[in-house]
């Protein structure tokens, strides 16, 4: 826009955009402050929030009464986990779908799509014995797997979208310049695709995290995350409104910050290659 | 060295015969040029010769050996792309030394190579820079810079010089022309200009259809088109093609005259028109006229032709200036 | 444009996704199959045989499954319209010249990093509580009586926690693909008379279709297979007022423990997906160039 915009219109739009972003951050925020205010102060009426006691104690109660840090490293190691993994698995199949297309390779990857249409409750039985039988059910290994394989046609789309933006002339140039098909990936390829990859792994990392069926149905006590872990405050509702939002900010709050960072990436690649 | 040999060589996508059958043989040393409309498959055909495409049937022999089934590193050739192609998170040194690096040369020798390259085409101090800081003229500077420094038996250029602006074009065409002149080794120059191949080329090979329509030094193709579609798309303007009563006057079913091979006259002559449009250029004036039974016939006349839009002129081809073109095409001897 | 040797290697790449999805895909969906057609009950396991189709016709003519198709509908239809309606509104908002974009667009994408099942919990007992809730507060400010959001309105609650949980994401790929729009463009329909509201309907609005799309096929299928916002909030009730189908197989599994009717359940909510899938796909393929 090379055309000046005067300091009323623009003071304006600032104060409407900002009071709706406000309004839609707002759930987040009141959680946050609920979760420092006594039991007492979180459900007084009117609302209180200058007059509010505030207090950590929440946390010190949810921390000894649960045993948050084994929750936390489990959301940590699965969603990790499952997000290398799914990497692993789907850079060379976006990497030849993107670079050596056959007119078969729009359908394949719909097809791939299409196996998330499948509703979860669907096959939950199934997936139960599968689980039980193979033993790997409540294991760390049986939700990485698991996490994977419902997100790999996500990480193989966002992956496709960021490889088929690097010219297909450059891959051929390095061809030309000798490079093997290991050069071409280690010294080309990658360095290219690196902020795809990135963003790819943001996505999945918090799509994993924040997945709460399979990682509820599929686990008892060993395996379970915070997803389980917010579960199990959902009993006493009503009562323990601070060491709830205690809770609930303790099982957002890394993912959060990590989206807060990456949030440029992160919506870029979920255009999924419709915006140019 | 690079004699290049094409015997009987075919490409297919499928069903879509995209080069029927070529043979073509490019000397040691040559500057050829493959020129032709847009489709016609001078791309592919380019392509085939650096390995990036599979040949369907036929024989690929780089100097005399065959080279058919060779991977593209495997060629010895090099080859600047229309996007230039440049690796956008290396350096300009790290892009020119890339081939030399895949190649396991140590890194001093690589880098001394990499500044002689960078001395020849004036990128001296731009050598820490990446791509994106770079103009287009630069740009291709660095991709022939990284085409250089491998020595290649030959040189592959596809349309080079399309992503330019008029005047670097211009440029960048005398540059290249200098560095076959300097470094005598045989190039490939793929484009859709005709005046690059005229200007640029010791033989041009035209293309139709996948089809070698007619292979020739510039002027050949100039003064003896094989038939008129090598007539109508070298030179320019294009040369008129006329049907009808004035070209079975001579027997042919077409006949073609240049704009430059029509006499200007205001009284009399063969066609009578007014003129539509007059291009003032200063040293010439192309004039496009509206000629009775023929529609707009284009004419080059001197800087001094005074005719503006509405004048009535008379054409007249100068003589052993027409060409003959037959049913089928072919030029008529 | 690639040789023999090349398209070799790249089926042997993408081979490893295909097999793996496949297997993930065709197992499950197998054992739901041989399941749906037999009779499976884990509370009476010494009943067992041959079902037929009884386990299907028992969703046929269960009034609750026709209430869930529904509820499933006017979940997706109602998260659909509410998130790309707003979403366009919202993102034509933080693209006028403001102050703080950056800042503007965290806060705005929070809500998609929220776990659906804290989201569900904050927006039920912080806001939607009828005694404790910011909503009853704000009620008893006027002087009214606190809504009962999930007992009187389960579906629209659901839905309204949801679209917040969407929104974030429909807003930013549709403010991404405002922001790739060339000003030139609206400068010209500018210059050409065309009004504030013509260039939104005739170049922004068609500038914006490709993202829409992508934006409908993303949330459809997660939207088809929302659980956890429910198990929550109502648990699918009151009655079965708020049970779509997803949840309507869970309790048939999980609370009624007959494993055959669940299965049944699974393989109709297969078919529909599929269908909804089929049409999804054949329209967005010719959006998306894949």
């Amino acid at each position: 826009m090379a055309r000046s915009v005067s300091t009323r219109r623009k003071l304006f739009f600032t104060v409407a955009a900002w009071s709706v972003a406000l309004l839609i951050f707002f759930p987040v925020l009141w959680t946050i402050l609920t979760s420092f205010k006594t039991e007492a102060s979180a459900v007084a009426s009117p609302p209180e929030l200058l007059g509010a006691d505030w207090t950590l104690q929440n946390y010190s109660d949810v921390w000894a009464r649960s045993d948050y840090p084994r929750f936390f490293m489990n959301s940590v190691i699965i969603s990790i986990g499952s997000t290398l993994l799914g990497l692993l698995i789907a850079i060379p199949a976006a990497w030849s779908m993107a670079f050596v297309p056959g007119n078969k390779t729009k359908d394949l990857l719909m097809w791939m799509l299409s196996t998330k249409m499948m509703p979860a409750a669907a096959v939950l039985i199934p997936m139960y014995l599968i689980f039980q039988k193979t033993g790997l059910f409540d294991t760390r290994t049986g939700l990485v797997l698991a996490l994977m394989l419902m997100n790999l046609p996500v990480i193989i789309w966002m992956l496709y979208t960021y490889f088929k933006e690097i010219p297909g002339e450059i891959l051929e140039a390095a061809r030309m310049d000798g490079a093997s098909l290991k050069n071409e990936v280690l010294y080309i390829l990658t360095p290219m695709a690196i902020p795809g990859i990135a963003s790819t792994m943001l996505l999945n990392i918090i799509l994993a995290w924040n997945e709460a069926f399979w990682t509820i149905t599929l686990t008892t006590v060993n395996a379970a995350p915070l997803s389980a872990f917010i579960a199990s405050f959902s009993a006493p509702q009503g009562l323990f409104y601070a060491k709830l939002s205690a809770a609930s900010t303790m099982a957002i709050a890394p993912i959060l910050i990590m989206g807060w960072f990456g949030q440029k990436q992160l919506v870029r690649g979920l255009t999924f290659g419709a915006v140019k | 060295m690079g004699k290049i040999v094409l015997k009987q060589v075919r490409k297919s996508f499928g069903d879509v015969h995209v080069i029927p059958s070529v043979d073509l043989t490019i000397e040691n040393g040559e500057f050829v040029v493959f020129v032709g409309p847009s489709g016609c498959g001078k791309s592919t055909l380019l392509r085939l010769i650096a390995g990036l495409e599979d040949t369907t049937s036929g024989v690929i022999e780089i100097d005399g050996k065959d080279a058919t089934a060779l991977p593209p590193a495997k060629r010895g050739l090099a080859m600047v792309f229309q996007s230039y192609a440049l690796y956008p998170h290396m350096t300009v040194r790290k892009n020119i030394m890339f081939p030399l690096k895949m190649a396991g040369m140590d890194i001093e020798a690589a880098t001394k190579k990499a500044d002689a390259a960078a001395k020849v085409l004036n990128l001296t101090s731009y050598m820490e820079r990446k791509p994106g800081q770079l103009s287009g003229g630069q740009r291709q500077r660095v991709a022939i810079g990284r085409a250089i420094v491998r020595e290649p038996a030959a040189f592959l250029f596809d349309e080079p010089l399309s992503n330019l602006d008029a005047a670097l074009r211009g440029n960048m065409r005398l540059e290249i022309t200098e560095l076959h002149q300097n470094l005598k080794t045989t190039m490939i120059y793929v484009t859709h200009d005709q005046v690059e191949a005229m200007t640029m080329a010791d033989k041009i090979v035209v293309l139709q259809a996948g089809n070698i329509e007619q292979v020739g030094s510039p002027l050949e193709l100039y003064n003896h088109p094989a038939n008129a579609f090598v007539a109508g798309f070298i030179g320019s303007p294009r040369m008129n093609l006329l049907e009808g009563a004035d070209a079975q006057a001579v027997g042919a079913k077409t006949i073609g005259v240049r704009p430059e091979h029509l006499d200007i006259s205001t009284t009399a002559g063969q066609w009578k028109g007014t003129v539509a449009v007059a291009e003032l250029l200063g040293s010439d004036t192309f004039l496009h006229v509206n000629v009775e039974g023929h529609g707009t016939m284009t004419v080059r006349g001197g800087g001094d032709v005074n005719l503006r839009h509405g004048d009535t002129v008379y054409l007249t081809p100068q003589a052993g200036k027409v060409h003959r073109f037959g049913a089928d095409g072919k030029t008529m001897a | 444009m690639a040789t023999q040797s090349s398209r070799a290697t790249a089926r042997l790449m993408v081979a490893p996704s295909v097999i793996l999805l496949f297997i993930w895909m065709i197992v499950p969906l197998a054992m739901t199959i041989w399941f749906s057609v037999r009779i499976y009950r884990l509370l009476s396991p010494e009943r067992s045989g041959w079902a037929g189709v009884r386990n299907y016709t028992w969703f046929f003519n269960s009034p609750d499954f026709w209430m869930a198709i529904n509820n499933t509908l006017l979940l997706v239809g109602g998260v659909l319209a509410i998130t790309i309606i707003l979403g366009v509104l919202i993102a034509l908002l933080i693209d006028q010249p403001v102050w703080g974009q950056g800042p503007l667009r965290i806060l705005v994408i929070s809500p998609f990093f929220i776990m659906p099942p804290v989201a569900a919990m904050i927006w039920k007992n912080l806001f939607m509580h009828p005694q404790n809730g910011l909503f009853a507060a704000v009620s008893r400010a006027f002087g009214t009586e606190p809504i009962l959001f999930l007992q009187n309105y389960p579906m629209s609650s659901i839905v309204f926690i949801t679209a917040w949980e969407w929104l974030p994401f429909a807003t930013l790929i549709l403010l991404t693909a405002l922001q790739s729009l060339s000003s030139e463009q609206l400068e010209a329909a500018e210059m050409d008379g065309a009004s504030a509201l013509s260039r939104f309907r005739y170049i922004t609005l068609p500038h914006m279709t490709r993202a829409i799309t992508v934006v409908i096929l993303i949330q459809t299928i997660f939207l088809l297979g929302i659980f956890g916002e429910i198990f929550t909030t109502t648990q699918g009730g009151p009655g079965s007022a708020s049970t779509t189908l997803p949840y309507m197989i869970y309790k048939q599994a999980l609370i009624a423990k007959d494993i055959g009717r669940a299965a049944a359940g699974g393989i109709i909510a297969v078919i529909l997906a599929n269908i909804v899938a089929f049409f999804l796909m054949r329209s967005m393929g010719k959006h998306l160039d894949a």
